[in-house]
């Protein structure tokens, strides 16, 4: 700090006048802004507004003029180093700025390297779809019922109103074990799965049951030795062929949309009767491909066929424990499999089971 | 089966106007579903007409060929009612003949388009033709020569030999087995369209008078009618007429001789299978028994067959000729002299029929027809109706003698109370419906206050519960006026928790970069081999299929790293390096002395139910991986990581982890894995699986890469050890680290001294992690250096650096007394 001057020389206190501080502050200003970087404008800042800048020194001056001389010149040269102050900020900001941009620039990367350091996992869809349907029911409030592949001759046929001469049974080419007298088969259909629901749970039952079932079929594109079913089963009081058709519909409306139903065609099951074949409309053609162009998905029929399905025999019900005078009940199956080529375009069965990492892997996680 | 809608139309009195789709539409609504629509005929265009040959000159020609130059009248089809001329090469038919005449502007099959043109120095204006252009088969080369009085010059052709029609090809479930006949599918088809029904087994027939051929009946059972019926003085050269060649062809069935093809017709008309026998080969009484064990039969086929004491015969004084139902014997056969025919109209026992055919291996359009059930009530009218054809076309004579053994059961009765079918398929329908639709299907229905009686109808033998009759209302209703409405589901539990964790363990393995196969269960005993199992391994106790697909995989697998390794060689050979599999399925281990027959009329018993399961063999799920190649690739980051045993170590922790659990590892040595690199996984105490390296030599001869790991646990065993996590309690005092290197005996597992160090640390210790092993000076030959990071925390105070120390020193202490672990400096 400088006190009252007590050396007055008339000729020091010059640079106070207003030309000497213009010069100054014009000076201060000019090396601001020709500071090239955050370090020159370090520099400036010292050089011109540091303590021991022109500028900083004519303030010391100031106490130093006559009394009527410093209400002036103090207000010039404050002027002046705020112009300087708000300069230097300024700058500052402006290279900050470009400091960061720069930094910016330099660390750029090609974003579009790969980073496949671990291979892609996925699950199998014939899983996922499984676990989908079933979700729909569940969602409903049924539950997941499971059995085994190899299953008890009796529970794959016999429970199931197809007796030993049944001529049903040739409609299924049945994997046969050994010895014969131990009647075992691999299952044929998820039906067993329902006998079993029956004799281990009370009614109310709706259980729903995706499994994989055996068939002797040579394997290509559209048949396999092993494929997958889903079959839904209700015991209840006062259950209808309506129940069975509104449970379908609201499964097929949410695995393929709404509006996408059901219809039903007389048919022969020996588990059910009345018994009905199942089939979809056309969800790409939402039915009209009769009408209009070809389409691939239903072959031009308009109708997708599902599955078989109808009214649990009471013959079966009989041999589950089930009353039939109390109760009724619905069964369907479909096949998991076909509903996967369908509705995802599968066109070879063996792409399924060849285990191939390409075909599982186009799935994602989830159908 | 295959309908003829202009057969159809014979018995159910279809309007004009409906077409073969609107027929389709209403038969596959009732069940009978349709497969497709052949329309035969249709490609043929007219004028095709009726012509009488006028003249016919022969003109040799220059190439050798004699070329016939005809007039032909064909009335007024050709606009002026001259004569036309026409060219023609072939030369079975003379001056006087009806034949068929296409005109210029006719197209026969193919797209042949007919015109007059310029030929052999004459303009011929048409064609003279041959059964084979007319499409109606290639049997014979000349031209057709119709019947004298088929009709006159210039009648159409198209309609006169019905030259055109459309053939239905429907689906029959086994359970409507009277639609293989025209009869049932005309009885469905009238129904279908609401239309009358004239059933062509109504004809009169002469009552049985004990003169007929003599037949005893051992077995009325198996055998409850048998109608015999004889024609004499059968022309065996006689040909088949067209008419019947050409419906039989329609059906599917080819011409072979007029007294076959007659008893063909007769099946596809009626239903019933007729068996016609050379009787002038028969000898003595026919019967019928069971086979008796020993004896022997060849059939019409030619094969030797070795009978059974279940199959139904025929029999005469000279033995079995025939096996009834199904198919009969050689030595009794019709064949080009046969003048007298024995016919054969019999009801057998379906059950029997399916039996015998399944063990002789025979399918026949007869076989068919006997297993599920004809109408036991038709035998009689069948057997007329045969006799009267082969006399007709054959010029042969009935015999007067009619032989009726035995009579068909009495039609049965179901009772059903009238709103069972309005209950069952929640449609609203009104009893007088209920009551109508039945009659329709021919049921005779007397009904009470609440309940009605139907007699069924003798061709409905697929008829016999109240259910069976809701069905026939139901599909007469429509089954597209079933309403949709969902069943009033109770609250429902969810997934168990196993189904919940066994999908959380294929997320965990996606997302531990693992694709999931699906591959077929089946093995045989050269896979096992060739993983090395020992003779007693326990996954050599395998099932066997009696009809395996394939003759080299008969077994049932006890474990899923056949197939899985398979996929992985697969893979390799479509060019993929780097793999990492998984597979979650069951595998069979067989058990128990077999699983009962039981009866079907109540539930098993608690025992009856207990021995059923005992016997169905144990079927944990597996989980199996596999990873071979990188297990982290290679890149512009750096170097990537070969796969090793370790991670098929991990990726089992991995899992065990996702479902709560902490796997502790022992070495095992369990093939296939390298007896080196085998780690044995347990939970508890309990052992859950292996993990490590293939064995080389497995993966030579497997075809996988060097180095393949894998892995395979019991996922039952693991999911059911499986408990809810626990919230930790943790200290958020500070913690203490200190490190210790320890020298010990090279083949230590460093599992067992991680034990002994967090035993001697006592419960200061909060973790340990081994970061580096280390063989080689300056450790001495045959030990081997582990370090390990310990770090310390008390739940209640900050440790103090003696607390650590104390803690560390014990633990080192416990080592070096329990495995001469020397701290290394
Ligand atoms: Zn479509």
């Amino acid at each position: 700090m400088s006190g009252p001057n007590s050396e007055y020389d008339p000729v020091q206190v010059t640079p106070l006048d207003e030309e000497h501080v213009e010069a100054m502050r014009v000076a201060a200003l000019e090396a601001v802004q020709g500071a090239t970087d955050l370090a020159d404008l370090k520099r400036v800042r010292t050089e011109h507004a540091g303590d021991r800048s022109p500028l900083a020194l004519a303030n010391r001056e100031i106490g130093a003029l006559p009394p009527q001389a410093r209400k002036d010149a103090g207000r010039r040269v404050g002027q002046a180093r705020g112009a300087v102050t708000q300069a230097l900020a300024a700058r500052q900001a402006e290279l900050e700025v470009e400091a960061e941009a720069r930094m910016l620039a330099e660390e750029t990367v090609d974003v579009t390297l790969p980073w496949d350091r671990r291979p892609t996992g996925a699950r199998h869809p014939i899983t996922m779809l499984s676990e989908r349907i079933a979700d729909v029911f569940v969602a409903m409030g049924w539950e997941v019922a499971e059995g085994p592949l190899v299953e008890a001759e009796w529970l794959n046929f016999d429970a199931l109103n197809l007796g030993p001469d049944h001529p049903a049974r040739t409609m299924q080419d049945t994997f046969w074990t050994e010895p014969a007298e131990h009647h075992l088969v691999l299952r044929t259909q998820t039906s067993p799965v329902q006998a079993r629901a029956m004799l281990t749970r009370t009614p109310p039952i709706y259980v729903v049951s995706p499994g994989r079932v055996f068939r002797t079929d040579e394997y290509d594109a559209t048949h396999s030795p092993m494929f997958h079913q889903v079959e839904g089963l209700v015991i209840d009081s006062g259950i209808t062929m309506a129940h069975l058709r509104g449970s379908l519909d609201h499964m097929l409306g949410v695995l393929f949309g709404e509006g996408i139903r059901t219809r039903f065609r007389p048919s022969y099951f020996p588990f059910t009767e009345p018994s009905a074949e199942m089939d979809m409309v056309c969800f790409v053609c939402r039915g009209l491909a009769p009408a209009i162009e070809d389409c691939r998905t239903c072959k031009g029929e308009g109708w997708i066929e599902l599955g078989g399905c109808g009214v649990v025999n009471p013959r079966v019900l009989v041999a589950c424990g089930v009353d039939p005078d109390r109760y009724t009940g619905f069964a369907f199956g479909f096949g998991i499999d076909r509903m996967l080529m369908f509705r995802h375009g599968v066109s070879d069965m063996r792409d399924m089971f060849e285990g191939d990492v390409r075909f599982s892997t186009a799935f994602g996680s989830d159908l | 089966m295959k309908a003829p809608l202009s057969w159809i139309r014979e018995y159910a009195a279809l309007p004009d106007d409906v077409t073969a789709d609107d027929l389709a539409a209403r038969l596959t609504a009732l069940g009978l579903k349709l497969e497709a629509i052949e329309r035969p005929g249709h490609d043929l265009t007219g004028p095709l007409v009726v012509g009488r040959v006028l003249t016919m000159e022969p003109e040799p020609q220059k190439n050798g060929k004699t070329i016939n130059w005809c007039t032909v009248d064909v009335g007024d089809a050709n606009g002026t009612g001259e004569p036309q001329g026409i060219v023609c090469g072939a030369h079975n038919f003379g001056v006087g003949d009806l034949v068929v005449v296409v005109l210029p502007g006719g197209v026969l099959p193919g797209g042949f388009e007919i015109a007059a043109r310029k030929t052999y120095g004459h303009v011929s204006a048409g064609m003279i033709c041959s059964t084979r252009e007319l499409g109606l088969g290639d049997d014979h080369d000349g031209i057709l020569v119709l019947p004298a009085d088929a009709g006159q010059p210039g009648d159409d052709v198209l309609e006169l030999l019905d030259l055109r029609d459309e053939v239905l090809e429907l689906e029959v479930n086994p359970d409507r087995a009277y639609a293989l006949s025209l009869r049932g599918v005309a009885r469905e088809a009238a129904l279908g369209l609401g239309v009358a029904f004239h059933d062509p087994a109504e004809r009169d027939v002469p009552p049985a008078d004990g003169a007929g051929p003599a037949v005893a009946i051992e077995d009325p059972e198996g055998c409850p009618v048998f109608v015999a019926r004889t024609v004499s003085g059968f022309d065996p050269t006689a040909p088949t007429p067209d008419w019947m060649a050409r419906r039989l062809a329609l059906v599917g069935q080819r011409s072979i001789s007029l007294a076959v093809d007659v008893t063909n017709y007769v099946m596809f008309e009626l239903g019933r299978p007729i068996h016609g026998y050379d009787a002038d080969k028969l000898t003595g009484t026919v019967g019928v028994r069971r086979a008796r064990a020993g004896e022997r039969l060849t059939t019409l086929d030619g094969t030797d067959r070795a009978l059974s004491p279940e199959d139904l015969v025929v029999t005469d004084d000279s033995g079995i000729i025939g096996l009834g139902g199904v198919m009969g014997g050689q030595t009794t056969e019709m064949s080009a002299t046969t003048t007298r025919v024995l016919v054969e109209s019999a009801h057998w026992d379906g059950p029997s029929m399916f039996r015998t055919g399944r063990r002789h291996k025979l399918t026949s359009e007869a076989g068919r027809r006997n297993e599920r059930g004809v109408d036991p009530e038709v035998c009689e009218a069948a057997a007329d109706r045969v006799v009267t054809l082969l006399a007709e076309l054959g010029g042969g004579t009935v015999e007067p003698g009619v032989t009726v053994v035995g009579a068909p059961p009495a039609r049965r009765t179901v009772t059903i109370p009238l709103d069972l079918p309005a209950r069952v398929t929640g449609m609203d329908i009104a009893s007088h419906t209920v009551l109508a639709h039945l009659e329709a299907v021919g049921c005779r229905v007397e009904t009470g206050p609440d309940t009605l009686t139907a007699e069924l109808p003798s061709w409905r033998p697929d008829l016999a519960d109240p259910f069976d009759l809701v069905e026939e209302v139901a599909r007469i209703v429509g089954y597209e006026h079933v309403p949709s409405v969902l069943p009033p589901a109770p609250s429902g539990r969810g997934l168990t928790p196993a189904q919940t964790m066994r999908r959380r363990v294929g997320r965990t393995m996606a997302g531990e970069g693992y694709v999931e196969v699906l591959t077929f269960p089946f093995v045989g005993e050269a896979d096992l081999d060739r993983l090395g199992l020992a003779t007693d391994d326990p996954r050599r106790t395998t099932l066997r299929l009696a009809n395996p697909l394939s003759a080299e995989e008969p077994l049932m697998t006890t474990t899923l790293l056949p197939g899985l390794l398979a996929t992985v060689a697969r893979n390799v050979g479509r060019g993929a390096g780097d793999l990492a599999l998984f597979e979650v399925a069951p595998v069979t281990r067989p058990r128990g002395d077999g699983a009962p027959i039981l009866g079907v009329d109540r539930r098993p018993d608690a025992a009856e139910w207990e021995a059923l399961n005992a016997a169905v063999p144990e079927q944990p799920l597996h989980l199996a991986l596999a990873v071979a190649g990188e297990r982290d690739r290679s890149g512009w980051w750096g170097e990537g990581r070969t796969a090793i045993w370790a991670d098929a170590v991990e990726t089992a922790r991995v899992v065990a982890r996702a479902l709560g659990l902490e796997l502790t590892v022992r070495s095992a040595a369990l093939a296939p894995w390298h007896p080196g690199r085998c780690a044995e996984l347990l939970v508890d105490g309990v052992s859950v699986g292996h993990a490590g390296e293939l064995h080389p030599r497995v993966c030579r001869d497997l075809g996988v890469p060097a180095r393949t790991a894998l892995a395979e646990l019991d996922l039952d065993a693991l999911l059911s050890r499986a408990v809810p996590a626990r919230a930790p309690e943790f200290s958020t005092f500070p913690v203490a680290k200190e490190d210790v290197a320890l020298v010990v005996d090279a083949d230590l597992p460093a599992a067992e001294l991680a034990a002994t160090l967090r035993e001697g640390a006592g419960p200061l210790l909060e973790g340990l992690r081994l970061f580096d092993v280390w063989t080689g000076p300056p450790v001495p030959e045959g030990r081997k250096s582990l370090a390990f990071a310990l770090r310390f925390r008390a739940p209640d105070r900050t440790l103090t650096e003696q607390d650590t120390a104390a803690a560390r020193e014990a633990a080192v202490a416990l080592a070096a007394q329990r495995h001469g672990a020397e701290q290394r400096a």
